[in-house]
């Protein structure tokens, strides 16, 4: 136990390090190089030590501290426990890949001025670490709006192109249709006390239909952030908008922070949750997941395809969560535990592989000045370290073996073949049909994950000037290798990591993964039994190496290793050129035909006689179409009505006190 | 890990490095018999790879090393899922490093490195036979997965030893739930093999390839390789239906007796099961591709049925 140890102090030096990191940035706002090579890789170290501080404070007791900012009489009350620690750890593992990364990345003359990007880059870094902190609602809205404000103006960092202005508006509505929500979801909680401490509503014993009001209210304002059906519209307007680091920290880390209000809140603040909170947030998971698995592998450019894919893992999260508030509504803590660990270990691999692939995405696009799919290809000859590890990240989001992406899925799939146990018997019906769904999902992510690699990496460069196109710089390759290697460890030795990590699931269901007992031998992981199931990526890893190794020595002893180089073969037709490889649309058609009936789309096909013959599909979000859009009509319709009442002359509103006054003073009456 | 865990895991390995291109073979030599065609002889796949490892390889010349690297990692994969399914023993020492479910994986892995490296060279067919392998898999993976819950459920466990072991001690009864299990993995096997009626492991024509022209480019060693695992994975997932359908027959130690009588076993097994699939690939027309989205949605419904049945009759 390191309950001495000042962890949380550390914690909070390095916010305020990463505050005074933005001050400093904004001290020069012109000195692209002073932020590019000293302040940025200086976040990144202090990344390091947030996480070492986090993992330290992991195992320990809660912490905590009132901290005299605010307002007066209402200070800021921090704490840090295993589940922040744990997310904390997220932060600072992630974001310090990222910023490394960053600071290679950010170049001179694009939109806003470099010392003012990286004030809003820290203080986002410094929000998502108060959000996880914060230990009152009053801290927690602050942060949250931190968070929210400073992710919102790096959204818009090229902010005179009109879509993005677009795009950043639409983030930044959701957000804050979604704050209320959590807002209220507070104010549900504290129960008429006016005590907002999160100490006091962990005290109230809420009845079931209070209870339940704060866990939809939780639902939707935390869901509006993690994209969760259908408040994902952001995602892919915001995604693509963004710088290729902001991106990757919004979709590794600030997503996140969404999963970790939502566990707060339902398995510390309410305490004991219904079961049939568990089922909404299933079929809301599993909805999300199999939408944004579909919508991946429509899209033709790359950012909004790997945004669509942040929305199936979110989805794939949230339906871990759903599945742990189900055991846990059972009493079945320890089968709650595998569940929420699956979330937790899910939220981590997210963190490191959709960060990875984000950065890929933004070292192709400095390299080529081209988001869409149609356009690239041939990258692996040209960008080899970019190619190679996105291609481990993206057998990471593909979710196979040995990488982290599969140990996740594996413990999910594991937690639903333990439903048979559960009394309700519609239940015992109704969960096997959510993993059916699950591994439809998983296997969907692996096409999109073939189409994104092939499609930009793999086969001949669709466009001359993609000849030009040059590696990452150091600090880039620095922030890649660092996130690949996460993915690596983190699939290899599972074992360990969820050691690490279940204390946080222990803190949140009084019952760990361990108790009682190790999660598995050293390398092989066997969560409730070696009969049961049991899985070692390490084993599976190394005798795949040995045989790759062998054969590769064998063939050649035995035979030759000659090789000649020709012309590619294709069938011998002589007539090949780079337009007739398969395009980002043609290898998403066989989706679009089977899951038809998900999409909107709009075909413009060419007739015979066309001189000049086009061929566009448009693919539309229904949801605009079946939600946003009447919201907006009725709004509009509505705001007409109002407009009626405001006519601009004194007397009118002269009329309309005089009639309020009335009206109140017949009511005082009566 | 004792010697006659290493011994046995050994003899796994050897046996499937044979007994594979011999099923492939035997296979190939009963739809002859059956299309009254003369035969090739029995060893025919080991004659194919051994020309094709003596020849030269020939690699196009935008070929990457994820193109050279892939035909040894499918190779790999398909060796250690052969490895880690219980042909001849329950009680191997790499079983605990991989259940069913990390065997589902380890197929995708490979399909996922063909499929890319087809790709690679950024040909028409090669493409085409990537994007329409992926199109099988992601259908074809849930439906094996449903097949394997339904199992596990039955077993309370997904490790496969297991499942096979306590599958072969229970009373020789029909589980209904199973059947609708059997015909699902019946269904994904025939399209993962890359069978008729979803691929024609034998054909020319280039439009209706999957398999085919995922390794159209291929040529000398990296082409052995990759058919040498196309048979070992025919033998792997052979192996898997058996130990889920008829598991009756696998040693469950490793002393050698033991291991001695349970290779005759397999022997007659894979064979009965090679001449039921050379039958279907007989009946059976090779259907558009358009259709095959319908037949593996069939046998993914077929494998959810079956794990509503279990629940349902709890048998």
């Amino acid at each position: 136990m390191t309950t001495t140890f000042p962890a949380l102090d550390g914690v909070l030096a390095v916010v305020a390090a990463w505050f005074a990191i933005g001050v400093a940035g904004i001290a020069v706002p012109r000195s692209l190089r002073f932020v590019a090579l000293f302040l940025f890789p200086l976040s990144a170290l202090l990344g390091i030590v947030l996480a070492g501080f986090a993992l330290a404070a992991l195992p320990g007791a809660a912490q905590s501290a009132i901290l005299p900012i605010g307002l007066p009489g209402l200070p800021f009350h921090e704490r840090l426990d295993a589940l922040s620690a744990f997310f904390l750890a997220v932060l600072g593992l992630a974001g310090a890949g990222v910023s490394i990364f960053a600071g290679g990345y950010f170049r001179a003359g694009e939109g806003t001025a470099p010392g003012l990007m990286c004030l809003q880059y820290h203080v986002f870094l410094a929000g998502m670490a108060m959000v996880l902190l914060a230990d009152d609602a009053y801290a927690f809205m602050v942060s949250w709006e931190l968070m929210a404000l400073a992710s919102f103006f790096l959204v818009t960092t090229n902010h005179r192109i009109p879509e993005i202005q677009r795009a950043g508006f639409l983030y930044l509505l959701i957000a804050h249709i979604g704050a209320i929500g959590i807002l209220l979801c507070f104010g549900v909680l504290q129960a008429n006390t006016g005590d907002y401490t999160f100490a006091n509503m962990r005290a109230q014993h809420l009845p079931a239909l209070r209870a339940s009001a704060a866990f939809l209210l939780a639902l939707f304002g935390f869901g509006a952030k993690a994209g969760i059906l259908p408040l994902h519209v952001w995602l892919p307007e915001a995604h693509p908008a963004a710088p290729s680091p902001v991106s990757a920290l919004m979709s590794g880390v600030m997503l996140k922070t969404a999963i970790y209000g939502l566990a707060r809140v339902t398995f510390d603040l309410l305490g004991s949750p219904l079961w049939w909170w568990g089922v909404v947030a299933l079929a809301l998971g599993l909805a999300t997941a199999l939408f944004g698995a579909v919508f991946a592998a429509a899209q033709v450019d790359m950012k909004r395809l790997l945004a669509y894919s942040s929305i199936e893992n979110m989805g794939l999260v949230v339906v871990a969560f759903g599945l742990a508030i189900v055991f846990r509504a059972y009493g079945m803590p320890a089968l709650a535990a595998l569940a929420l660990m699956a979330m937790l270990y899910h939220c981590l691999n997210h963190a490191v592989f959709k960060s990875l692939l984000f950065l890929g995405t933004g070292s192709v696009l400095h390299a080529t000045q081209e988001r869409s799919l149609g356009k690239l290809g041939g990258l692996l000859r040209r960008m080899p370290w970019v190619a190679w590890t996105a291609l481990v990240g993206v057998i990471a989001a593909a979710a196979l073996p040995p990488s982290n992406g599969f140990v996740s899925e594996w413990l999910l799939l594991q937690g639903f073949l333990f439903t048979g146990g559960l009394p309700n018997p519609y239940l015992r019906m109704l969960v096997p049909i959510f993993a059916a769904g699950v591994v439809l999902v998983s296997a969907l992510a692996g096409y999109v994950m073939v189409k994104f690699f092939g499609v930009i990496f793999l086969g001949r460069p669709r466009e001359e000037k993609l000849a030009e196109a040059h590696d990452a710089g150091f600090l880039e390759r620095l922030g890649l290798a660092w996130l690949t290697a996460g993915c690596v460890l983190l699939g290899v030795f599972p074992v360990a990591v969820m050691e690490i990590v279940d204390p946080g699931a222990t803190l949140l269901l009084g019952h760990g993964l361990a108790q009682g007992g190790r999660i598995g031998d050293w390398l092989v992981l066997a969560p409730v039994s070696a009969e049961r199931a049991s899985y070692s990526p390490f084993a599976m890893l190394a005798v795949a190496l040995a045989v790759v190794g062998l054969v590769f020595v064998l063939v050649r002893r035995v035979y030759h290793g000659r090789v000649r180089r020709a012309p590619p073969w294709d069938c011998g037709y002589p007539l090949q050129t780079a337009r007739m490889q398969d395009t980002a649309e043609g290898f998403g058609q066989p989706i679009r035909q089977i899951f038809e009936p998900l999409f909107r789309m709009k075909r413009e096909l060419p007739t015979a006689f066309d001189t000049a013959p086009r061929y566009k599909v448009t693919i539309e979000d229904p949801m605009w179409h079946g939600i946003y859009e009447p919201i907006a009509r009725a709004t509009e319709a509505f705001s007409r009505i109002v407009g009626y009442l405001q006519r601009g002359r004194i007397a009118i509103y002269l009329l309309y006190s005089f009639l309020t006054l009335v009206a109140l003073l017949f009511l005082a009456q009566a | 890990m004792n010697v006659e865990g290493v011994f046995a895991q050994l003899t796994a390995a050897v046996v499937a490095l044979v007994l594979g291109p011999l099923l492939t073979g035997w296979v190939n030599q009963w739809r002859a018999w059956l299309q009254n065609r003369t035969a090739p002889p029995l060893t025919q796949p080991f004659r194919t790879l051994h020309k094709l490892f003596w020849k030269e390889s020939v690699m196009a010349h935008e070929a990457s090393a994820l193109y050279r690297l892939a035909p040894y990692v499918v190779f790999s994969c398909m060796l250690l899922a052969s490895m880690i399914i219980p042909t001849l023993s329950t009680n191997l020492p790499l079983a605990p490093a991989a259940d069913a479910i990390a065997l589902v994986g380890l197929f995708a892995l490979a399909r996922l490195f063909i499929s890319l490296a087809a790709m690679d060279v950024g040909t028409a067919f090669g493409s085409l036979g990537a994007r329409r392998e992926m199109l099988v898999g992601f259908l074809a993976e849930p439906a094996f997965l449903m097949v394997v819950f339904t199992a596990s459920l039955i077993t309370d466990s997904t490790s496969l030893a297991t499942i096979v072991s306590s599958l072969s001690h229970r009373s020789l009864a029909i589980l209904p739930s199973l059947a609708f299990a059997g015909v699902a993995f019946t269904m994904v096997s025939l399209a993962e093999n890359a069978r008729v009626p979803v691929d024609n492991p034998a054909t020319h024509l280039e439009l209706t390839m999957i398999h085919e022209a995922l390794v159209l480019e291929y040529s000398g060693r990296h082409l052995a390789l990759l058919e040498w695992a196309a048979s070992l994975k025919l033998f792997a997932y052979s192996c898997a239906g058996l130990a889920l359908f008829f598991p009756w027959g696998v040693a469950e130690a490793n002393d050698r007796t033991a291991l001695a009588l349970a290779l005759p076993v397999l022997v007659a097994k894979l064979a009965a099961g090679g001449i039921a699939l050379a039958v279907i690939e007989t009946i059976l027309a090779k259907m558009r591709i358009f259709r095959v989205p319908e037949f593996l949605a069939t046998a993914f419904l077929l494998g959810v049925l079956a794990l509503l049945v279990h629940l349902l009759l709890g048998a």
